[in-house]
C-alpha cells in the first residue's frame, strides 16, 4: 500500500497552490535550516526543470526562503517570507539554471553565515515529498518512500552504533543506510531509512550523542 | 485492513457500522495513535477547510491574477434568486470555488485529495450543512468517508495529475464527495459505493492541462463542477439508482485510462486548454516567451 493513512488522502494542511512546488519546496528549505541548525544570513538558490521554469508562478520560491526561515508548510506566513527575509536580514538571491536535471522539480540551495556554509540539492516528487540527494559534495540515494533521517557527525569510532542503539530503543527498525566521509576522521554523514514513524523526542535524543553535529528528518 | 470498495462495503454491513467508522478503526490501528489524537486531528482538518472557504468567501485574487472572486460573484448570482438549477448545489459550486481560490493565491487549505482537487469534499459538506444540520461529530465522520474511498482510489489508481490526468484528482475528489454526502444524508455503505461509481464514470477521461503549469486555470472551475457532479451523483444513489460498473471496476478503468493519457495531457501544460492561443499567451505573459514556446 502506497498510502497507509487517511491523513494522507484528507490531508496535508499547506499553503497553496502546489503540493509539489509550493509544500514540497518549504519542506526542502526546512530540511537545510534543520540540517544548518539556525538562520543563516545569506541564500543563493538555483532552479532547475519545472522548477526553473515555473517558480513565480507556484510561489516556490518564497516556499523555499519559508522553509529556510524555519516555517512549515501550514504556516500563515509562508506568502510573506520574501519580505520577513529581507526585514531579518537574510539575504536571498535566485537563479534558474539551463542544466537539464534528473528530476524535473530539483532545486540547490546554498545557505551560510560568518560561522560556515552548508549546500544541499533536492527533489520535490509530488503530493508534498521530497527527497535530498546531495547534501554538502555528498551523494545520498534515499527512496523517499520512507521516514528518514540525515545525520551530520563527526567520522570517530561508536558514532554509528550509538545512533543505531538509541532506534533500537524506540523499536525504530532501519530498512536502509548509508555512510559516507570526505576524509578519515573528519565530517561525514549518516542517512538512514527506517520503516516507522520519527518523533521528536527520539530526534533530541539523538542530537545529544558524542560527536553529533546536526539532525534532521524528513518525513515519509 | 479493507484493499478496495467491495471489502470496504463488506465490513462496514458486517459489523452494522458507518464507512467512517471503518476508517476511523483502520487509522487508529495502522497509526498507534488513539481514537481521540485521530479524531482531534480530522476536527483540525476540518476547521481548516471553514477558513479556507470563509477567506473565499470574502473574496481573494491569486498572484498572477488569473483566478479569484467567482465564489463571491456565485453568492450574489444565488442571493438575486434568479438561478436555473439549485440553490444547495451553487452554494457547492460557490464553497469549492472558494476553496481553490484561497489555494490559489497562497492560503492555507487542506489537500483532498490534493491541493489542486482541495474544494470538491468540503464545497459539498458545507452546503449541505444547511439542509443536513450535522453534528460537529457527523462532520468529522463525513471527512473519514471521504478519505475511506480516497484511500482505495490512491492505492488501487491514482490521486496525482501528473500520474493519471484531472480525473485522478476532481474525479477522485468527486467520488470521496459523492460517497460521504450519502452517507451523512442517511444512506448505506453500498448506497455511497454507488455514488462514487457514478461520479468517477462521468469524470473518466478528464486530462490534466493546467495554463501556465499553474493550479488556477481550468482547476478553480473543474472543482465547481466535481462539486456539482458529487451532489447529483449523491441524489441518484439515494433514489436507489445503481451503476451498471461495480466501484472498484470503474476505479480500475480510471487508472488504465490514465496510463494511456498521453503526457502532454497529464500536468505538463503542454497539451489542452493550456496549449491553446490564448493559454499559451498567458503563459508567456506570466513566465516570458521563452517557457510558453516549450
Amino acid at each position: 500500500m502506497k498510502y497507509k493513512s487517511v491523513f494522507d488522502i484528507i490531508g496535508p494542511v499547506m499553503v497553496g497552490p502546489s503540493s509539489s512546488h509550493t509544500a514540497g519546496a518549504v519542506r526542502i528549505g526546512l530540511v537545510a535550516r534543520k540540517l544548518f541548525g539556525r538562520k543563516p544570513t545569506w541564500a543563493r538558490i538555483s532552479f532547475y526543470g519545472s522548477f526553473a521554469e515555473t517558480y513565480r508562478g507556484h510561489g516556490t520560491d518564497v516556499a523555499i526562503v519559508a522553509g529556510l526561515l524555519g516555517f512549515d508548510t501550514f504556516d500563515e506566513r509562508l506568502p510573506n517570507a520574501l519580505e520577513i527575509a529581507q526585514a531579518e536580514g537574510v539575504d536571498v538571491s535566485f537563479s534558474a539554471e539551463e542544466a537539464v536535471p534528473h528530476h524535473p522539480n530539483t532545486a540547490r540551495l546554498r545557505i551560510g553565515d560568518d560561522e560556515g556554509e552548508l549546500e544541499l540539492v533536492g527533489i520535490s516528487i509530488g503530493g508534498g515529498k521530497i527527497e535530498i540527494v546531495e547534501l554538502n559534495g555528498f551523494a545520498l540515494k534515499l527512496s523517499g518512500h520512507h521516514p528518514a533521517l540525515l545525520i551530520m557527525h563527526n567520522d570517530r569510532y561508536g558514532t554509528i552504533g550509538a545512533v543505531a542503539s538509541v532506534l533500537a530503543k524506540w523499536k525504530i527498525n532501519i530498512g536502509h543506510m548509508e555512510v559516507s566521509r570526505k576524509e578519515k576522521g573528519k565530517e561525514a554523514l549518516m542517512a538512514i531509512e527506517v520503516d516507522q514513524p520519527l518523533t521528536d523526542d527520539l530526534i533530541q535524543e539523538l542530537e545529544q550523542l558524542p560527536n553529533i553535529i546536526q539532525v534532521a528528518k524528513l518525513v515519509d | 485492513m479493507f484493499r478496495n470498495v467491495a471489502e470496504l462495503v463488506e465490513m462496514a454491513e458486517k459489523d452494522n457500522i458507518k464507512i467512517a467508522e471503518v476508517m476511523i478503526r483502520q487509522e487508529v490501528e495502522v497509526s498507534g495513535r488513539s481514537r481521540e489524537e485521530v479524531i482531534a486531528q480530522m476536527d483540525h482538518h476540518l476547521s481548516v477547510m471553514e477558513r479556507a472557504v470563509e477567506r473565499g468567501l470574502e473574496g481573494v485574487v491569486s498572484r498572477s491574477g488569473l483566478t479569484g472572486g467567482d465564489a463571491v460573484r456565485m453568492q450574489c448570482y444565488i442571493e438575486g434568486g434568479r438561478f436555473l438549477s439549485g440553490e444547495t448545489i451553487l452554494d457547492a459550486v460557490s464553497k469549492a470555488m472558494a476553496t481553490n481560490e484561497v489555494n490559489a493565491a497562497m492560503g492555507v487549505i487542506c489537500a483532498t485529495p490534493t491541493a489542486g482537487a482541495a474544494g470538491v469534499v468540503p464545497g459539498t459538506l458545507f452546503a449541505v450543512k444547511e439542509k443536513l444540520r450535522p453534528t460537529r461529530m457527523e462532520m468529522i465522520e463525513f471527512l473519514f468517508t471521504a478519505g475511506a474511498f480516497g484511500y482505495v482510489v490512491a492505492n488501487n489508481a491514482s490521486i496525482s495529475g501528473a500520474a493519471g490526468g484531472c480525473q485522478a484528482e476532481v474525479g477522485s475528489a468527486a467520488g470521496m464527495a459523492a460517497a460521504a454526502l450519502v452517507e451523512l444524508a442517511g444512506g448505506t455503505p453500498s448506497q455511497a459505493a454507488e455514488a462514487m461509481a457514478i461520479a468517477l464514470k462521468n469524470m473518466l477521461g478528464l486530462v490534466c492541462d493546467p495554463v501556465a503549469g499553474l493550479v488556477e486555470v481550468p482547476c478553480v472551475k473543474r472543482n465547481a463542477m466535481g462539486a456539482a457532479n458529487a451532489m447529483i451523483a449523491a441524489d441518484m444513489a439515494l433514489a436507489g439508482i445503481k451503476s451498471r460498473i461495480p466501484c472498484d471496476e470503474v476505479i480500475e478503468a480510471m487508472y488504465r485510462i490514465g496510463a494511456a493519457m498521453p503526457v502532454a495531457l497529464k500536468e505538463t501544460a503542454q497539451g489542452g486548454v493550456a496549449a491553446t492561443p490564448t493559454g499559451r499567451a498567458i503563459a508567456a505573459r506570466i513566465f516570458g516567451a521563452s517557457a510558453a514556446s516549450k
